[in-house]
């Protein structure tokens, strides 16, 4: 089941700005709901983001209730090094999700 | 709009709009990139599920089928969820996915993603005019508490606002959507049974014959606009 | 949270999960302290008219050059009528390159959303943007 998407370019010069865009799979459900019967619903959301380069943390997120459904996250990063990029979810009910691109700085 | 009737014979002024049309530019900017629209989580899914259960025999892929549904199937008129079930049923063996399901949905929207960009192919033959027209008659039906008619709001009133929404003209040109509302993806038939529930009429069940019909209609209603699975909608 | 909507009329939201706007001032004065939050470099991109509250595309661009001297260190959004009014922080550095983040929030009624960018010479800088949400017709509570 896909669990994460991620857009970012495989290949950058040196020094250039790059955009990455994630989207992640996931309800988030803010414990602010309740169902049909009055019962409330317990809160079940992505509480962070961490994306590392080689590694090294580069961007990071803290998500709460507001945060809709299926979280889409852009942000940017300076290419330094070829490499690995690793993105990591993780929030309640010791959901955790990770997704790596590789990048060829130039 | 009103010197173009959708059921008298054309005369090429086409004012008709898709849902993408009435939206702001931030919606439209979910649908058209691919690693930002949520449905293409259910895209995937339903690659997957693809790859194990059906490319074996569908080798030539489903390039055009989503774009001419609903159709007829052994005599009796389908939706593409129904067509999927019955050749799970029939040639898989296996228990039809129940509607809404997340399997169905993939399916759905993994097949409708292959006619995007396509023109909706929706031809009506002798056999299937019958359908059309109690589609047709439903959608121009006052019904429910406010006696009021699907033709009321969307052939009438389209472009308008109520509660604070832009009346679409319902062309169903992205289904299954990714609907905001929703937080989730959903059919055609989900989206009508919530029309008729905002209506105060009462909906019919998920496969109704009537649901299909109407969609008949509709899908006709929208002949030639572009497929947009998988759509974003508010 | 579960809404209801009727055709031409429009029920108010149940008022149990609402915060006001104290708990968003609150929330901010404990992240800045003491410090004066300025207004400006912050330009928080949100569309004037919502949709549907349950997604709206945000953006947050801040001025600043990016450097090892010179950057933004987090971003920080608050919300004044959600039910509580954090939004998410974005942790940045001189590695972001530019300070521009984009997500999609829940806005439970219309309101002021403000963004305050944290900078590394210990400065706030920020900016309030009021959204008009209205709520979608034909929903499946009735």
């Amino acid at each position: 089941m896909a669990r994460a998407i991620v857009k970012a370019p495989s290949q950058a010069k040196k020094g250039e700005i790059i955009e990455i865009r994630t989207l992640a799979s996931h309800s988030m459900e803010t414990g602010y709901r309740h169902s049909d019967t009055g019962k409330p619903i317990p809160r079940d959301i992505i509480t962070r983001f961490v994306c590392t380069y080689n590694g090294v943390e580069v961007f990071s997120a803290d998500l709460y209730p507001a945060i809709a459904a299926n979280p889409y996250l852009a942000f940017s990063t300076v290419a330094t090094e070829s490499g690995k990029l690793e993105f990591k979810w993780t929030g309640d009910n010791d959901f955790s999700v990770t997704e790596s691109a590789s990048i060829a700085v130039l | 709009m009103v010197f173009c009737l959708f059921l008298a014979a054309r005369a090429f002024c086409d004012d008709r709009k898709s849902g993408y049309d009435f939206m702001g530019p931030q919606t439209r900017q979910m649908q058209d990139d691919d690693s930002a629209n949520p449905a293409m989580f259910w895209v995937l899914d339903g690659e997957a599920l693809w790859q194990k259960g059906c490319a074996q025999c569908h080798t030539k892929g489903m390039k055009g089928v989503a774009a001419r549904y609903p159709a007829l199937y052994k005599g009796k008129l389908v939706n593409l969820e129904q067509r999927i079930n019955a050749c799970r049923v029939e040639q898989q063996k296996a228990a039809p996915f129940p509607y809404e399901s997340r399997e169905l949905l993939a399916l759905s929207s993994y097949i409708g993603q292959q006619s995007r960009g396509m023109p909706i192919t929706i031809s009506v033959s002798p056999i299937t005019k019958p359908y059309l027209d109690a589609g047709r008659a439903l959608f121009q039906r006052p019904q429910g508490q406010l006696n009021l008619s699907c033709s009321q709001c969307h052939d009438d009133n389209a472009g308008r606002h109520l509660a604070g929404a832009v009346i679409p003209q319902a062309h169903p040109t992205g289904y299954p959507i990714y609907r905001l509302e929703w937080q989730n993806v959903g059919s055609l038939q989900r989206r009508l049974r919530n029309c008729m529930m905002g209506m105060r009429a009462e909906p019919y069940e998920f496969g109704a014959p009537e649901l299909v019909n109407l969609e008949f209609f509709l899908k006709w209603r929208a002949r030639g606009m572009k497929m947009e699975t998988p759509a974003v909608r508010p | 949270m579960k809404r209801r909507a009727f055709l031409f009329t429009v029920l108010a939201v149940p008022l149990l999960s609402e915060a006001d706007p104290k708990e968003a001032q609150e929330a901010i004065a404990r992240l800045v302290g003491g410090a004066k939050v300025n207004k400006g470099k912050v330009t928080l991109d949100l569309p004037q008219l919502v949709e549907n509250g349950n997604t709206v595309s945000m953006s947050v661009k801040v001025d600043s050059p990016m450097t090892e001297n010179d950057y933004v260190k987090a971003i920080h959004v608050f919300t004044e009528k959600n039910p509580q009014p954090y939004v998410a922080t974005f942790h940045l550095g001189p590695r972001s390159g530019r300070a521009l983040v984009a997500t999609r929030i829940r806005l439970a009624d219309s309101q002021t959303v403000t963004a305050i960018a944290q900078m590394s010479d210990g400065s706030f800088w920020s900016q309030q943007v009021s959204v008009i949400v209205t709520l979608a017709a034909c929903t499946e509570v009735i």
